[in-house]
């Protein structure tokens, strides 16, 4: 039985973050539908291995979904084709026999490439470092049990905490914005008592870290909430702005 | 060399809090003028790192991913112990402590376990401090679950999503510590040696993994976080990246590794599907409680499934053998992982197996459905049925899941005495990457204790015992005799690999090696098999050196120069495993010798000569490890054989 796919890739070759990029085509054929799309890259990269031809450099990891590595822009949707998943967990049975595939890296004046396929993403670290924590050191806090949290909210604040960090809210907002990112982890923090008292400071600082990496402006296209493969939900930026973002105006 | 764990003296519980009262510290001035490097963000690397920059010591933390959120601990799923016993339901630190050392089958080290267990409610307490969104009952607070091998509910979790949630908030307190200056953080940058100054670790060699370059760093203390060797199999549950080199760095330059041969084999794991696979997916344990699992009894219809013939569902209930109910009446599918391992690989090697390889039986939720409704399960499970409809494209509401056992974690690595000091002193050891806790066997929801515990509660009282002596030791600049030479030594292994131009991928020979360790390392291990192993890992690791074959230069970003460095110390690892197995003439834990089973093929321990942790030596990169022993004292805990009948 064989139901193997031969496919033809476009896929956006840099050699380095200031050389000039280019798509360069290649063909693979007797790809499993089985096999998970990075399996199939994967696949093409030992085959250019044997060729004596530079692999492709790509992000993974976990390849499961949560490590928030992965970042592929597959025909023009980040992590590809499938709703609400991650790039390493697109399987290649969602594409056709004979398809052509285009493959470019995230795109976005955040998230300069470093090398084919592959961006930096440091600038959310720099934002989480702007203040997206709570402060307290080890040792020395309350008892866990100590503040009773309502379910709902202790819920939502898992909800908005299941960000992986993985930056197709960006790539696909038109404005490069990331408020996606923000206003998740604004709301996971201030939805509990622990990360209330910081609250506003936290979203102040964060966004502006934002402003000055240079992410975009968010116009509300909604775009990232499509994108995002955990469903993070744009009512997140809603509670940014309304609680938080009006304080600025008052001070 | 004698290896001394350095226990502390006094009673079991209170040793710890006698070596906190006497042991040495550093004054804040002081802090300002240590540096401490610490390799890995995983749970233990971004807690100890976080902890260390807020007691002010000067900081340097590495990473290979992107961002330290990426560590494997985000794999995570199912929770984290404590013995807080908020249920009430009779825990306590002693019933922690003795549930781990007998998890562990008698193989661990009583006084770090029960400080394990004691300082266990401090990292919940922390967690939710940072804003760890655990999961609540509606009188809002904390909710507990319970996990195979515990009679009380002592796990907290955070959705299906625990080792995320803990590592974001080790993460976040990581972050903020490098905004306050205290943590120089460098991603994307692998350890590729450990410089020793005059016996003691005095820093590392970097590479960065864009340009390729290598750094010297300098730290009065050296912390190795990085986690497991399970990847050695090439296929396991663990990300691509995770590897085993930082601790072959360690073992080359003089600390001994403990019991590598103990790794643990998940039973419910998706089977693999084909030559092209790249890892293992984990199927959460908790299935097993409403899954039931079984191959077909008759030889025909395992064969007619084989070839696609018929279906599982075609097979009717009485020809169906629901094995582990058949053999553990007691524990049924319940019981620990490596019974329920094995007793998988027993089944398909009878050509009892199902699947199109026959390496895979079912873990069937009819019969749960029908007496709870499709609902309550979905409510249970939905998103673990989606991720394997996603992977296999089969629906487990309608067909039975299909699972095979396969390598999850590592209990053996870097010894490391009562301070978490290796045998190099100021080489340190935390998380996964050490031997330390889970003797032969570890429990579900103890390894993200583990890590934590080391990171935020242990090396920071410990490691101030240390520099305590050291505050007069200036920091040196790199140039210095051992940093250069160790630099030059790095750049030789990469340049030695790139020059080899041979014929075979790096991940050919992985594959190569993942076979050998699975077949004759893996689920069950006899004596023949294992010599046959040592041979045939000597043959990959010559083949690696004479064929292997690398396309690129050093510099720049080069990822098979990567992963083929990564290889050559699996292969290391692979030599190592199979030594151990080999003369650890017992069953234990994670480790089955054929040769030593009863007569219904239970494990058989043999704790007359092997209660000690077997601790390898390197002797040159052309002779065989020598090994030593710890001997293993057992003063509180009553030995005895496992049993799950
Ligand atoms: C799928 C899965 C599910 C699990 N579920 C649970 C669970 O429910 N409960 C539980 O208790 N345990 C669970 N475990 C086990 C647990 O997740 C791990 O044992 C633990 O997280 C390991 O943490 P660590 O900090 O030691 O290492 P890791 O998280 O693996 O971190 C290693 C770090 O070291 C870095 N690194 C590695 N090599 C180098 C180098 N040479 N140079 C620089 N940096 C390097 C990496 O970049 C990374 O930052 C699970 C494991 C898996 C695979
Ligand atoms: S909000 Fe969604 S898309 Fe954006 S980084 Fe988080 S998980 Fe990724
Ligand atoms: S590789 Fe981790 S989310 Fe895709």
């Amino acid at each position: 039985m064989d139901n193997n796919l031969s496919l033809t890739l476009k896929i956006w070759r840099q050699n380095d973050a200031k050389a000039k990029g280019r798509f360069e085509t290649y063909s693979l054929d007797k790809v499993s539908p089985d096999s998970s799309f990075l399996e199939m890259m994967d696949i093409l990269n030992e085959q250019l291995v044997n060729e004596d031809k530079e692999p492709l450099a790509f992000d993974h990891d976990c390849r499961e979904g949560i490590c928030g590595m992965c970042s592929l822009y597959i025909n023009g949707r980040p992590h590809g084709p499938d709703d609400d998943i991650t790039t390493c967990q697109l399987h290649m049975r969602r594409f056709k026999d004979g398809e052509t595939i285009t493959i470019e890296p995230w795109r976005s004046a955040g998230f300069p490439v470093i090398k084919d396929l592959i961006v930096n993403r440091s600038g959310f670290d720099q934002i989480i470092a702007a203040g997206g924590y709570t402060s307290v050191s080890t040792g020395g806090v309350p008892d866990a049990n100590a503040i009773p949290i309502p379910k709902p909210d202790a819920d939502e604040a898992m909800d908005a905490a299941s960000c992986i960090g993985c930056g197709a809210c960006v790539a696909a907002c038109k404005n490069g914005s990331a408020m996606l990112f923000v206003s998740a982890k604004v709301s996971h923090l201030a939805l509990l008592p622990q990360g209330k008292v910081e609250a506003v400071r936290r979203a102040k600082s964060m966004v502006s870290k934002m402003d000055e990496l240079g992410f975009g402006n968010c116009t509300n296209t909604g775009a990232c909430e499509v994108e995002c493969p955990k469903g993070i939900s744009i009512a997140n930026i809603a509670r940014l702005n309304r609680e938080y973002l009006c304080a600025k105006i008052q001070d | 060399m004698k290896l001394d764990s350095r226990i502390p003296q006094g009673p079991l519980a209170k040793k710890w809090e006698n070596y906190k009262n006497n042991q040495k510290l550093v004054n804040p001035s002081n802090k300002r003028n240590l540096d401490i490097i610490v390799v890995g963000t995983g749970l233990a690397g971004a807690s100890a790192a976080a902890s260390f920059g807020e007691m002010g010591f000067k900081v340097k933390s590495f990473t290979i991913q992107d961002s330290p959120r990426r560590a494997h601990s985000i794999a995570a799923q199912g929770g984290i112990n404590a013995a807080k016993n908020y249920p009430n339901d009779g825990d306590s630190v002693h019933r922690l402590f003795y549930d781990t050392v007998k998890g562990g089958d008698y193989r661990a080290r009583e006084a770090n376990v029960y400080r394990l267990a004691q300082v266990s409610n401090d990292i919940i307490d922390q967690c939710v401090a940072q804003g760890v969104p655990f999961a609540r009952e509606y009188g809002g607070l904390l909710d507990n679950r319970s996990f195979g091998g515990a009679q009380v509910s002592r796990t907290f979790y955070a959705k299906g999503q625990t080792g995320q949630q803990l590592l974001i908030g080790a993460y976040q307190s990581l972050m903020r510590q490098v905004n306050a200056g205290t943590v120089d953080l460098h991603t994307r940058t692998e350890i590729v040696e450990i410089v020793i100054v005059n016996g003691k670790a005095r820093g590392v060699i970097a590479r960065n993994l864009v340009t390729g370059e290598f750094t010297r760093h300098f730290a009065h203390a050296v912390v190795l976080a990085t986690g497991g060797y399970g990847n050695t199999f090439f296929l396991s549950t663990n990300a691509m990246g995770s590897n085993g080199s930082a601790l072959i760095k360690a073992f080359e330059k003089g600390a001994a590794f403990a019991n590598p041969c103990f790794a643990q084999i998940h039973p419910t794991c998706i089977p693999v599907h084909g030559e092209f696979q790249s890892k293992l997916t984990l199927m959460s344990e908790s299935l097993r409680n409403d899954g039931r699992i079984w191959v077909p009894k008759k030889k025909e219809d395992a064969e007619a499934i084989r070839a696609n013939t018929l279906k599982p569902t075609d097979i009717k209930e009485e020809d169906r053998d629901y094995y582990l109910e058949r053999r553990y009446p007691a524990f049924g599918n319940l019981v620990p992982r490596d019974v329920a391992s094995r007793a998988a690989k027993e089944r398909c090697d009878a050509g009892f197996g199902v699947g199109a390889t026959g390496l895979a039986v079912y873990l069937d939720f009819k019969s749960s459905i029908e007496r709870l409704g499709e609902e309550t399960i979905r409510s249970r499970y939905g998103n673990l049925f989606q991720m394997y409809d996603k992977i296999v494209d089969d629906n487990p509401y309608e067909t039975p899941m299909m699972i095979y056992p396969a390598i999850h974690y590592t209990m053996g690595g870097i010894w490391v005495d009562y301070e978490l000091q290796t045998t190099v002193p100021g080489l340190f050891a935390a998380g996964e990457a050490n031997f330390s806790d889970h003797g032969a066997n570890r429990l579900g929801a103890s390894a993200l204790m583990q890590g934590l515990a080391d990171g935020y509660f242990v090396l920071p009282y410990t490691i101030q015992n240390y520099l305590a002596d050291d505050i007069r030791t200036p920091r040196m600049t790199g140039e210095e005799k051992e940093f250069v030479d160790a630099e030059n030594a790095a750049k030789a292994k990469f340049e030695k690999i790139l020059a080899v131009k041979g014929n075979r991928t790096v991940d050919n020979l992985h594959k190569e090696l993942g076979l050998v360790m699975w077949d004759f390392v893996g689920m069950a291990r006899n004596k023949e098999g294992l010599q046959h192993a040592i041979e045939r890992i000597g043959e990959i690791k010559k083949e690696f050196w004479t064929n292997v074959k690398i396309p690129g230069t050093t510099s720049g970003m080069n990822v098979e120069l990567e992963k083929a460095s990564r290889l050559s110390d699996f292969i290391t690892i692979g030599d190592l495993m199979a030594r151990d197995a080999l003369q650890r003439e017992e069953s234990c834990g994670g480790h089955f010798r054929e040769e030593f089973q009863t007569e219904e093929g239970e494990a058989l321990r043999q704790d007359e000569a092997f209660a000690y942790a077997a601790c390898w030596m390197y002797q040159g990169e052309n002779n065989a490890p020598v090994m030593e022993k710890e001997d293993l004292t057992f003063d509180v805990v009553k030995i005895a054989q496992r049993n799950y009948k």
